[in-house]
């Protein structure tokens, strides 16, 4: 492991100024990935500026919504009686994610900065376009059951693993972010980037940017949400695919719907054309298909030495329907 | 103990990134200064000589290394030693009837022995102190995925358990054992509440 330096600054514009310095210093969230990145040598930087004293470790009403400070831990945002009453696809996301105590490690800024667990993006002796740029893309013709169907390009086909982010992306959430320009806020669908042709760049934030908050608006049909995720066991392990789905039923009608997919693309993937296939429809079975359908329409399966990951068209369209019949019936 | 080994130049790269720090490990206070990179597992065996958690992956993925931190429980391997300046850490043996490090069984200990619920024990100390902190989760009314109302407080069931618990793998498969003993231990306290 490179030797690094560390620091643990008392203020946020403090950690912001000393990472912006530097070009190879990274911010220390609650760790679980960055330190096992650092033992792997897919990380490397001279400076850990720990922010886990710094940012805001509270969660308060927020114009109906709730603000959470980025130092949260992941345990105690899905404890929250708020997040549970009222949006309960997030508390469920959380839940399904890692392990008890990864969890009470975890922060609400690391986690949806979690990197890709794309087992060459893992392997240092593996070409990887995102670890290093330019060197080649192993897992396109290897093992591909993780990866993405979904805006792969052909430099990059992983996947982003966190469950919490695709929670927040059916949910609308806000970013609040520090700079060293100073603070902006983005919305959380936009966070996240589609490789393209620089996989090496998972999100928009610029170096020395610092997730402060997440703000969740106030959105009534989460009320009635859902969170489910299939995978290779029962608990701590990476989703295949995940659907976030939040549904309100009025008179027999679908009147709004909230919908996001994990495990199969470079961002957690909000299912928009789903939503307008829903809107209006009779909950049904067929509905739930057609809206799978309509978000599947261009999803493209990669061939693999491990079979591929064709299966997760299916798996999806199952794990969606199924989601949204149990969702339509908690209305009844 | 660790620098002792190593050459003067070697010694000197490494003292660059050393950071002075105090633990207190089952009640008792200690300073020490450790290099950026040490973990508080490296930190609590090689240099305070405290071998109870193990090292399994050093990845997050078995949980062998699991301690209490300020009474939660984490994973030693993925926390940097430097970050914990000042924390007061719980390690399986130092666990006791009374305070960490007063002597006599936790009953999670005696459970797991009437239990039957270790073959190898490699994983036991780490399964033992991620107990001690999901029964105190549960009994902070916190709930799992498999909490089938998430507004209600939860049950705790053999389902609860197994999830609760599936951070700490078990390579001779005593989970049969692990899980028992940790309802046994889960019921006692719900009875004396
Ligand atoms: C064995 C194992 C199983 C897991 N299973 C799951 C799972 O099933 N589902 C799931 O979703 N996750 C899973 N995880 C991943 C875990 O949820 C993430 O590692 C965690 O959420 C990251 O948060 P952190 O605070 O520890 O981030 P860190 O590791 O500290 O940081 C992650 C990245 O974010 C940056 N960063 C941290 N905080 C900020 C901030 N506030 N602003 C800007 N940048 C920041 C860091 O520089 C780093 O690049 C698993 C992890 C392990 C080890
Ligand atoms: S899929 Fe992306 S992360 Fe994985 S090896 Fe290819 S370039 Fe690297
Ligand atoms: S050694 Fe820490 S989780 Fe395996
Ligand atoms: S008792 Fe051997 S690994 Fe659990």
């Amino acid at each position: 492991m490179r030797p690094f330096d560390y620091q643990a600054p008392a203020d946020a514009g403090t950690a912001v100024a000393a990472v912006a310095a530097r070009p190879d210093a990274a911010f220390l969230g609650g760790g679980t990935n960055l330190v096992d990145h650092l033992r792997l040598g897919v990380a490397e930087p001279g400076l850990l500026v720990d922010v886990t004293g710094l940012l805001p470790t509270g969660i308060s009403d927020d114009g109906g919504g709730l603000r959470i400070g980025a130092g949260v831990a992941n345990a105690d945002l899905a404890a929250d009686s708020r997040v549970r009453r009222h949006y309960p696809v997030l508390a469920r996301a959380l839940l399904s994610g890692a392990s008890g105590q990864l969890r009470n490690m975890a922060t609400t800024g690391g986690n949806p900065l979690q990197r890709t667990r794309c087992l060459y993006f893992q392997d240092v002796t593996t070409p990887c376009n995102k670890r290093s740029p330019g060197s080649g893309c192993a897992a396109i013709g290897g093992a591909t059951r993780q990866h993405a169907i979904l805006g792969a390009s052909e430099h990059c086909i992983a996947t982003h693993p966190s469950d919490m982010a695709v929670a927040l992306s059916a949910l609308d959430a806000q970013v609040e972010v520090l700079g060293p320009d100073g603070e902006r806020t983005l919305a959380f669908g936009e966070l996240h980037r589609l490789p393209g042709d620089a996989p090496e760049r998972d999100t928009v934030l610029e170096h020395g940017e610092l997730i402060t908050a997440i703000v969740l608006p106030p959105l009534p049909v989460a009320a009635r949400s859902d969170y489910r995720k299939v995978r290779d066991r029962a608990s701590y392990a990476f989703a295949l695919v995940s659907v976030a789905a939040a549904l309100e039923v009025t008179e027999c009608r679908i009147t709004d719907s909230r919908v996001a997919f994990g495990g199969v693309a470079h961002t957690p993937w909000r299912a928009r054309r789903a939503e307008r296939v829903l809107r209006g429809a009779t909950p049904s079975d067929e509905a739930f298909h057609a809206a799978a359908a309509a978000e599947l329409a261009d999803a493209r399966p990669q061939d693999g030495v491990d079979g591929g990951n064709a299966f997760k068209i299916p798996l999806l369209t199952r794990t969606l329907a199924g989601t949204l019949r149990d969702l339509a019936r908690q209305e009844a | 103990m660790f620098l002792d080994g190593l050459s003067p130049e070697r010694r000197g790269t490494l003292r660059r990134m050393d950071h002075e720090l105090t633990l207190r490990v089952v009640g008792a206070e200690h300073r020490l200064s450790v290099d950026s990179r040490t973990s508080l597992l490296d930190a609590l065996r090689q240099r305070l000589g405290n071998t109870s958690p193990k090292k399994g992956c050093d990845h997050g993925q078995c949980g062998s290394c699991t301690v209490l931190v300020d009474g939660v429980r984490v994973l030693a391997c993925l926390t940097l030693a430097v970050t914990r300046d000042g924390s007061e850490v719980v390690t399986a043996d130092g666990l006791s009837a009374g305070p960490p490090g007063s002597g006599g069984d936790h009953p999670l200990h005696r459970a797991f022995v009437d239990e039957d619920a270790f073959q190898c024990g490699y994983c036991t100390p780490g399964q033992v102190c991620s107990a001690v902190g999901m029964l105190d989760e549960f009994a902070r009314g916190r709930p799992s995925v498999v909490t089938g109302d998430l507004g209600a407080a939860p049950e705790l069931d053999d389902a609860e358990i197994a999830e609760r618990m599936s951070g700490n793998l078990c390579r001779c498969g005593a989970y049969p054992g692990i899980r028992a003993a940790v309802a046994r231990v889960g019921r006692e306290r719900e009875g004396t509440r």
